[in-house]
Formats: structure tokens, sequence, C-alpha cells
């Protein structure tokens, strides 16, 4: 039972993180090191915070405190990365003769540096949440996950998780071209969308589940509706990926990579 | 098995074996791009000969060498090619090829080594390979493309070096994280390896005092004393290796993968199955542990496929870790680690480092390093194409072998070692390539292993693995976590600086400060806010 329960809360926390990195950022290693330096940069985000958390002693008690500053600082540098990415993205054009870039399509180049990136962000982010609680889970017992409603602490855990992973690669596609296209009124959405979810999962802790997983996975789907539209997708698109209709129907650049694998084969 | 016997067996190991840990912490790490900036049109794999061959030509049409006139003759072939492709991106990739090679003139060894074989086979016929994709079509006006060329390249040979790299830093990453994982692996699940029931001899101070400052003293005589001995170490094997003492040299490196992979993979297999109560008998054992170190001895000093060999080398470097990991008291470790990373730095950087010696006298002498003691990324290149082209038509690969062969990867063979570095370059490919052919016959490899790609010392390998298996073993995932990516960072930095000075740097300094820091930080800093945010499902 520990066993079921550890695989069966880590894939579904990362099963769709682990066939997301294996389609599109196992291919390519660029990709992987923007991965990892974008986890870096979490990871940065994440030490500042909690010294902030640990520093500011009368409040340790009160995570909202430690969580609105974690999210504004994860923020600040998902613009820190944003810009060293921009810096260094010369380079990385001309570096990247993969298959995909072969058009050299810059703004789908871009759109699919910030899904890597934000995707390293998320990954990060749900691995620092998830991985001491599935080490618990092995073993040696477990509260198991058909015990009463209010004891669902590792499902719960492992789908928010699932949520927060792709949130975080939609909200880095949404931010980063928010940033190129002088848009701030959608880095204010990533904002306030982060800070809005993180802060329902503050209910988690009263065991108010629904109140919490059904407004993330409603804002998950809003905000990756959002980074789908603004990456170019659109309703059209959408039908001709499930049709399988030739390439030449569509113009302008294809959402990320599952459009453009999706059609060229 | 009786239990005791083996863990009674792993102390007496353990004493045997330190010589053997002074050894392995010495190949210190290094990273290198092996051939060093010749290797970049080299670099490239199968779809690519043709680039190749148009890179080299390009570079000997360019350099004002005696043969200048024979060689633009055949300069002619891939001209045209590059003319009708210029809108192609492989142009582009051939041309930045040119410079890379072209800059390699300047190294006058090399450049000798390539002429001649260039030279003599000026009037051979093109080969088929490099016509085979594209149809040669009229020469174009030379010079003034070759003009263009040069600037492209010139602008594209930056992106091009950071190419390269990033194909490389996965090749890399990849042995990198598979080692840690192995060694974090066993530290979880395998108590063995974090009790503690015995210490190397080089760490006197057992670090059993409740006292703090007692504490940093005994761990930073530890440390000092472990370095001595490293120390120490190097210097006999830079000597032994400046005379030529190649047996001694290779005795030594036989012994002790001998011992790692027999007497340390016994104790291993033996943990392994006591923690899962497999019961096992001493014949299957046998015949276990005998199959598995008679291969790994063959793939590591003899010839064998490169994975094979890249995945001994990389269980090698786990195992060595772990002993690390079981032997060294806490805070020497730590210690160690910083301590290690600033000797690698002196070693390998400063104008006497003995480090520096070993690669430069290596370069010298046109030799790989040892193999034992270095990680290779390189790509298994089939030559089976150029072979079939070669007997056909007298070497026309001939730029390509004449400077794969002087590293092509010469298993501890004395003869092998000597002859490359006399630098016969009026010695073509087809009197070098002799040797190889019955390597070519005796297994199914393809005839030319070429070394290339970047290298990597397996004391890096255990060095991280040795950081973060210790980071794992206080229990929090997160920490582990941290470290990992830390060290995956700090390798990636080292390469890019790799890439910018093109020349061996020490491997350890970057990550293992990444990896120290993120580790005090994290266990520190991180652990209980992430602790509370987890318990209370907060996410952020």
């Amino acid at each position: 039972m520990t066993l079921l329960g550890f695989f069966g809360c880590a894939l579904v926390a990362f099963g769709p993180a682990a066939s997301f990195f294996a389609v599109v950022i196992a291919r390519d290693p660029i990709r992987v090191i923007i991965l990892i330096a974008s986890g870096f940069f979490w990871l940065l985000s994440l030490l500042l915070s909690s010294g902030l958390w640990l520093a500011v002693v009368p409040l340790q008690k009160q995570l909202a405190f430690g969580l609105v500053f974690s999210v504004l600082l994860q923020e600040l540098f998902r613009f820190g990365f944003y810009k060293t990415m921009r810096k260094a993205e010369k380079g990385l054009q001309m570096i990247s003769e993969d298959e995909m870039y072969k058009d050299h399509n810059q703004a789908k180049a871009r759109h699919v540096l910030a899904l890597v990136s934000g995707f390293g962000y998320g990954l990060i982010s749900g691995a620092f949440a998830l991985i001491n609680v599935l080490a618990d889970m092995i073993g040696p017992g477990t509260i198991g996950l058909r015990s009463s409603g209010e004891h669902n602490f590792f499902f719960t855990s492992a789908y928010l998780t699932l949520c927060f992973v792709f949130l975080h690669t939609f909200w880095s596609v949404i931010f980063f071209y928010g940033c190129d296209a002088r848009k701030y009124h959608l880095i204010a959405v990533v904002v306030i969308s982060h800070l809005t979810v993180s802060c329902l999962t503050l209910l988690n802790a009263q065991k108010l589940y629904v109140a919490s997983l059904v407004p993330v996975t409603l804002v998950l789907l809003a905000v990756g509706a959002t980074a789908f539209v603004i990456s170019g997708g659109s309703v059209r698109r959408w039908r001709a990926w499930f049709t399988m209709k030739p390439a030449d129907q569509l113009n302008g650049p294809p959402r990320g990579e599952f459009a453009n694998t999706a059609v060229s084969t | 098995m009786g239990e005791r016997r083996i863990s009674e067996r792993a102390e007496l190991v353990s004493t045997i074996a330190h010589q053997d840990l002074a050894l392995r912490s010495l190949e210190t790490s290094r990273i290198e791009f092996t051939p060093l900036p010749e290797s970049l049109p080299m670099m490239v794999a199968g779809d690519a000969d043709e680039m190749h061959t148009v890179a080299l030509d390009q570079s000997h049409s360019t350099s004002d060498q005696p043969t200048r006139g024979t060689k633009r003759g055949r300069s002619h072939g891939p001209m045209p090619d590059v003319v009708t492709q210029s809108t192609n991106q492989s142009t582009a990739r051939g041309a930045s090829h040119v410079v890379a090679s072209q800059s390699t003139n300047q190294a006058p060894e090399r450049g000798g080594h390539r002429d001649g074989p260039s030279g003599s086979r000026g009037h051979e016929p093109r080969p088929a390979q490099r016509t085979r994709t594209r149809p040669s079509g009229e020469p174009g006006p030379e010079d003034l493309q070759r003009r263009a060329l040069d600037e492209a390249a010139a602008e594209l040979e930056e992106e091009e070096e950071l190419k390269y790299g990033a194909e490389h830093v996965m090749k890399l990453f990849v042995p990198v994280a598979l080692c840690m994982l192995v060694v974090v692996a066993t530290i979880t699940s395998l108590n063995f390896y974090t009790e503690r029931n015995g210490y190397l001899v080089y760490t006197p101070f057992h670090e059993t005092s409740t006292d703090t400052g007692t504490k940093v003293w005994n761990s930073l005589a530890n440390a000092g004393i472990m370095l001595g001995v490293i120390v120490v170490m190097t210097f006999v094997l830079i000597a032994l290796y400046k005379y030529r003492c190649y047996k001694i040299i290779s005795g030594w490196l036989i012994m002790s993968s001998l011992m790692l992979l027999f007497l340390f993979s016994y104790i291993y297999l033996g943990e392994v199955f006591r923690t899962y109560n497999v019961p096992m008998d001493y014949i299957t054992l046998a015949i276990l542990i005998w199959n598995f170190g008679c291969v790994g001895m063959v793939c590591i000093h003899g010839t064998g496929p490169l994975l094979l060999q890249q995945a001994y080398l990389i269980i090698i470097s786990a195992l060595m870790a772990l002993t690390f990991i079981k032997y060294l008291p806490d805070w020497t470790t730590w210690v160690l680690l910083v301590v290690i990373s600033l000797w690698d730095l002196v070693a390998v950087l400063c104008p006497n480092g003995p480090l520096r010696i070993l690669v430069e006298t290596a370069q010298e002498r046109n030799e790989p390093i040892f193999p034992g003691l270095i990680y290779t990324s390189s790509v298994l290149y089939a030559y089976v194409l150029a072979v079939d082209d070669v007997e056909g038509g007298a070497t026309p690969a001939g730029p390509v072998t004449a400077t794969s062969r002087t590293r092509r990867q010469r298993r501890s063979s004395q003869q092998a070692l000597t002859d490359g570095d006399e630098g016969i370059a009026g010695a073509d490919a087809v009197v070098v390539r002799q040797p190889a052919a019955p390597a070519h016959q005796r297994n199914s490899v393809p005839e030319e292993e070429e070394e290339r790609g970047i290298k990597l010392g397996l004391g890096d390998f255990i060095f991280y693995s040795v950081l973060v298996g210790k980071a794992s073993s206080y229990g929090d995932w997160n920490t582990t976590l941290a470290c990992f990516v830390a060290i995956l960072i700090g390798l990636c930095l080292t390469l890019l600086l790799l890439a910018m000075y093109r020349k061996a740097l020490p491997a350890l300094p970057i990550s293992i400060i990444f990896g120290v820091i993120f580790y005090f930080a994290t266990s520190s800093l991180v652990k209980p806010f992430s602790d509370s945010l987890a318990s209370e499902q907060v996410f952020i």
C-alpha cells in the first residue's frame, strides 16, 4: 500500500511533467540547460525568501507572510531570468539549429524559450514541494488514499503539485510575452493569479480542500488558455491539431511544440 | 553469507585500499577539450562528414603552407557546394569549421601532422563521401567566397562553440547525474554506507568530541593530511609520467581498478543482498563478480564498447565516492571537498601546477591521458563509411584520419603511446593505420574509435557524488536536490568557461563551491521553510 500510494501520487504529480519533458525538452540539449538554469533561479528565489522568513522571527508562525514575499520574489527572479535569457538570446538562436527553429521564427523561439524556462521553474518548485512528502509516503506506514475525506493529504498535495508545475509553465509564457510586448497588464495578471492561487492553498491547512482545489484548477485552465492564445493558438488551430490537417492551413507561429510536432508528422 | 565476515572484510579492505583512495583522488579533476581547438571540426557527428572535409580543405588553402598549390587545387571541390548552399545553415556550419581548423594551424605539431597526409593526398580523387549528397558544380570565384566565408565564419565561430558546448554539456550531464543518482540511491537504501564503523588511516582524528572547536581542528587536520597525501601522490604520478614509466603507471591503475571492480563491488553486492534479504551462495556470487570484474577490466584498460567503458567508469566512481562517504568523518568530508577544489584550482591553473604539467605533457606527446582516470564524452564515431572510401581510393578521408589517428583511443599499449609523438608528418595515414587494423578484426567495434569531446576526470565524478551523497545522508531530499542542481549549474558554468578559454580547466571549484553553499543554505534556511509549507500544504 505504501509503495502503491507512492507511485500513484508520484505519477499524479510528475507523470504529465515527465512526458512533457520527454516530448519537448529532452530532444534538445539547450532546452535541458535552460531548464536547469531556470530551476537554479527558482532555487535562488526560494533561498532568499526562506532567509527572509527566518529573519523575521515574529511572523514565522504566519505562513501567509512568507508566502506573499516568496511569490513576489519568485516573480522577481522570473523577471531576472527573462532578462538573462534575452541577453543570451542571440547566441541561443544561433545555436539552436534544431529543426524546430529552422524557419528562424523568432516569436516561436521565444515562446518555446518561455515554455521551457517556465517548466524548469515549475518542475523544481513542484519537486521542492512534494519530494519530502513522497519520501515519507514510502513507508513504513501511511494514512492511505482511501481514508476518510479529511485525510486526503497525499493526494491533494500531489494534485496541487501537478497544478503548480503547469501553472508556472504557463505563467512564464505569459510573463515573457508581457515583457516582450510591453503589455504590463499581462505581468500583473501573472503576479496576481500567482498570489491568489498561493493564498488559496492556505485553506488546505483547514482541510477545505474543495475551496482550494477547484479554484486552482480553474485558474490553471484559464492561465493555460491565455498562454495558448498569446502564443498564437486559436480554436481553429486546436481543431486542426486534432484532425491532423496539413500544415499549410496554419499561418503564424504555432503554439510551442505540440502544434508543430503534431502538424509536421 | 556471514554478515560479520563481510563487515570485517570491509574494514580490512578499507585499510588495504587506502592506497587506492589516494590514487583515485588524484585523478584530479580536469576538464578539457581533448584535442583542443582542432577537435571542433571533428566533433560533428556522422552527417557532417563532408563539412569536415570542407573545413580541412579550407584550412589548407588559406594557410601559407608550401603545398598550397595542390591544396588549392583540391579546394575546388568543396567550394561550389558552399556556394550553392550559401543560404543553407549547413554552410554556416562548414564555415565555422574552417575557422576552427584554421586556428589550429598555429599549433605547429598538429599542423604538421595534418599537412603531411593531405599534401600527399593532394591529387587523389575526391572521396565519394564528399560528393555523396552534393552535386559538384562549377568552381566559383574562390577568393571572394573564401573571404566572405571567413567573415561569416568569424561571426559564427563563437556560436558554433556554444553549440558544441551544449551538446557536450549534455554528454557530461547524463553521466554525472547518473553517478550522483547511483550514490544517492545507495546512500538512502543501504544503511551500510552511512553507519560509522571505521576510518581511513588518513583521518586519524575522529571528531568524536562534542566541542565545536575540537571538531573544527580535527576536520581541518584530517583534510590537511588527506590533501598532503593527494599532493604527494600527484607528484609521484607526474614524475612517473614525465620519465615515461608507463608500465608502473598502468600497473598502478590496473591494480586500483582491479580492487574497485572486484573487492568493492563484492562488498557492495553483499550489502545489497543483506538489505533486501536475498539468499546467495558463494559460487553464484563468484561467477557474478568474476564476470563483472573481468569485463570491466577489459573495457577500461583494453578495448570495449565505449558505452560499456563509460558505464564502468561511472560505477567505479560511484563505488569510490561511497567509500569516501563511509570512511570520512562528517566535517572532514566538507572541509576536504573545499580544500580539494582549491587544490584543483591551483593544480590545473598554476603555471607549474602538476595537473597542468600532466595535461601539457600529454598534449606534447599527443597521447590520451590514462584510460582509467578520465571519462570521455567522445562520440563513438563509426568510421566505416570513410574506411570504405579509404580502401577504394587510397585515403581520401585522410585529413580526418590523419588528425584522428593521433587521438585514437590507445589503451596503455606502450608502442601505441610512443608512436604518435614522433610526429611523423610524412608517414601518412596508410602507415599509421596499420596498427589499428588488427584491432578492427579483433572486435566488432568500428576501427577508429575516436577520442573526442570533453573529458572529465573521474575525480570530479567522485567528489560531486561525495557531495550529493553526503547531503542525502542527512535524509532531506530538498537539500539533495538543491545540491544536485547546484552542481549541474556549476558544471555548466565550467563548460562555458571552457568554451571561452579553451584550455584544461579545473572542474571542481565552481561546482563544489556552489554545492557546499547550497547544502548549508538549504539545510539551514530552506528546510524549515519548505517543511512547514509542505506540512500545511501551502504551495508557493
